[in-house]
């Protein structure tokens, strides 16, 4: 079974401009998804809509076999649990301490009245630690988050999102707030994510070039509709010309 | 592209020439209240001899206020228990109470249906002064610290929940969002995706209001709902003017209890 399969999904915010129209996409291997695509071409609207941040106007998005595109309640949450979502900035809620931060991941799996006391499992408080060690930042555990640069945020951010046990992982602009070697290093960690532990990551992302060195699989969008699907190999300078508009930008 | 050196064709363009134009609306409006002010001043007959007069009776009032006369200091003492308690009990349920109140008020979390409401509701808590509400609830409970606790709860709600709200409408909606991705419920967004934010205004707030709570617990007691103004409206009455000096100086050490207290918690939270 697919673990993501999204047919016919389309959404407007207003009635009459649509923003998505219809986009069918299956992801169903591990490894980074390179969603390209100018501004404004819907690309965050849907990463948002696979994890119900919004809900779509229309179509279905079958999350391992159930259709989620319309629940509501317990069933949202549990969904929204298993996928882990990466923003373009950080978005760490900035007065908590960086483990504090990990932890949010489980809040998912635990009553507020727990997390509130800190009451987090033994088990879980473990692993945010080993997390943190994995993104490198295991001496940062007590800081506040505020305290950190971008780039050490942005791991929080990932440690954050894996604290969830993700299924699919999402990741809405992640180096677009970051100098160009962060960028790199934080692709390098998403793909690593996404190759060992088999998480299919879905990645909008501006550069075109970080995009095909580190993308398996490439989706281009342009007015709200999937221009391109394939391996990166395949873009050629014609589908750009078709995803952004215009060319002298390309020489 | 335009040269800069070359001039450009709307050069003459009056609105260019003098673009700060005096506004004739706020000359009129500054020339108004200076015609109201002497206006108030001749029909309220406020002469340099009325002012020379009043300044008299005040001299001789202030020579008898000293020496401050703390004979009456067991009941100075309970009456300053009885004020600092009604103080902090109606700060603490107030600032209970205003949490909730100030959460369902903020238009950024909660629907209109609920939000309107709530903000009508604390309009009312502020719109009326302490006092007139403490006569009223010592006309509806009886005399005594309960009626100046109910005042004061209803005075902080007035106050800081309007401004939890304001704070709560101030937040990054981008942490909370990232704290609902991870699926977490409702209860769960609130403690860390929006307390975390407020926290220290909130804070803040609160010890504002137990501030001016503490000042107002010695008001109360003026029309009857328990504490050191009861027994200072009386000492007026009987002309006890060194007494009233002992209980001035009593509710002077009170404010500045509540400083210090105020900033230790201030120093625990930060």
């Amino acid at each position: 079974m697919s673990d993501l399969v999204i047919r016919g999904l389309h959404h407007a915010y207003v009635a009459d401009t649509p923003i998505l129209r219809d986009i069918n996409i299956t992801i169903d291997e591990p490894g980074i998804v390179a969603i390209i695509g100018p501004s404004g071409t819907g690309k965050s609207t849907l990463l948002r809509c696979i994890n119900r941040l919004i809900k779509p106007s229309g179509g279905s998005i079958l999350f391992r076999g159930d259709d989620v595109a319309a629940v509501q309640g317990r069933p949202l949450r549990e969904l929204r649990r298993q996928v882990g979502m990466v923003f373009q900035e950080y978005n760490l809620v900035e007065r908590l301490t960086v483990l504090e931060n990990v932890l949010t991941g489980r809040l998912g799996y635990m009553s507020a009245w727990k997390a509130w006391r800190r009451q987090f499992a033994a088990e879980d408080i473990r692993r945010a630690f080993d997390l943190l060690d994995f993104v490198g930042l295991g001496d940062f555990a007590k800081q506040r988050a505020d305290a950190l640069s971008g780039g050490q945020r942005q791991r929080v951010g990932i440690a954050r999102a894996l604290m969830q046990d993700p299924v699919v992982l999402l990741a809405d602009e992640p180096t677009s707030s970051l100098d160009p070697k962060t960028s790199v290093e934080i692709m390098e960690l998403l793909t690593t994510l996404a190759n060992d532990k088999g998480i299919p990551t879905l990645v909008n992302i501006h550069d075109v070039n970080l995009a095909r060195r580190f993308a398996k699989r490439m989706i281009g969008m342009s007015g709200g509709e999937v221009v391109y699907d394939g391996a990166p190999d395949g873009i050629t300078d014609d589908h750009l010309k078709r995803i952004y508009g215009g060319e002298s930008w390309l020489s | 592209m335009a040269e800069l050196n070359h001039t450009s064709p709307r050069a003459s363009d009056p609105e260019r020439a003098h673009p700060f134009r005096t506004s004739w609306g706020s000359r009129a409006l500054w020339a108004g209240l200076v015609l109201y002010l002497v206006y108030a001043v001749t029909t309220l007959d406020l002469t340099w001899a009325r002012f020379l007069v009043g300044i008299d009776q005040g001299g001789e009032l202030l020579g008898r206020l000293f020496p401050a006369n703390f004979a009456r200091w067991e009941l100075l003492l309970s009456d300053l228990i009885e004020s600092l308690q009604i103080a902090i009990i109606a700060s603490v349920v107030g600032i209970a109470i205003s949490l909730f109140v100030g959460l369902l008020a903020a238009r950024n979390l909660m629907p209109n249906l609920v939000s309107a409401p709530m903000r009508v509701f604390i309009a009312l808590c502020r719109t009326f002064h302490p006092v007139i509400i403490a006569i009223l609830f010592v006309k509806a409970v009886g005399f005594g610290a309960l009626a100046g606790i109910l005042t004061l709860i209803v005075a902080s709600i007035g106050f800081i929940a309007k401004l939890f709200a304001e704070a709560i409408e101030e937040i990054s909606l981008k942490q909370v969002e990232a704290i609902r991705a991870t699926g977490a419920g409702f209860a769960s967004i609130i403690l860390f995706g929006v307390l975390p934010q407020v926290f220290s205004r909130f804070i803040g707030f609160s010890m504002y209001q137990l501030d001016s709570n503490l000042r107002n617990s010695t008001m109360v007691g003026i029309v009857g709902a328990g504490g050191l103004g009861g027994t200072l409206f009386s000492a007026f009455q009987r002309f006890d003017y060194d007494f009233v000096t002992a209980i001035l100086i009593t509710i002077i050490a009170l404010i500045l209890v509540g400083e210090a207290l105020s900033n230790t918690v201030r120093r625990v939270f930060q």
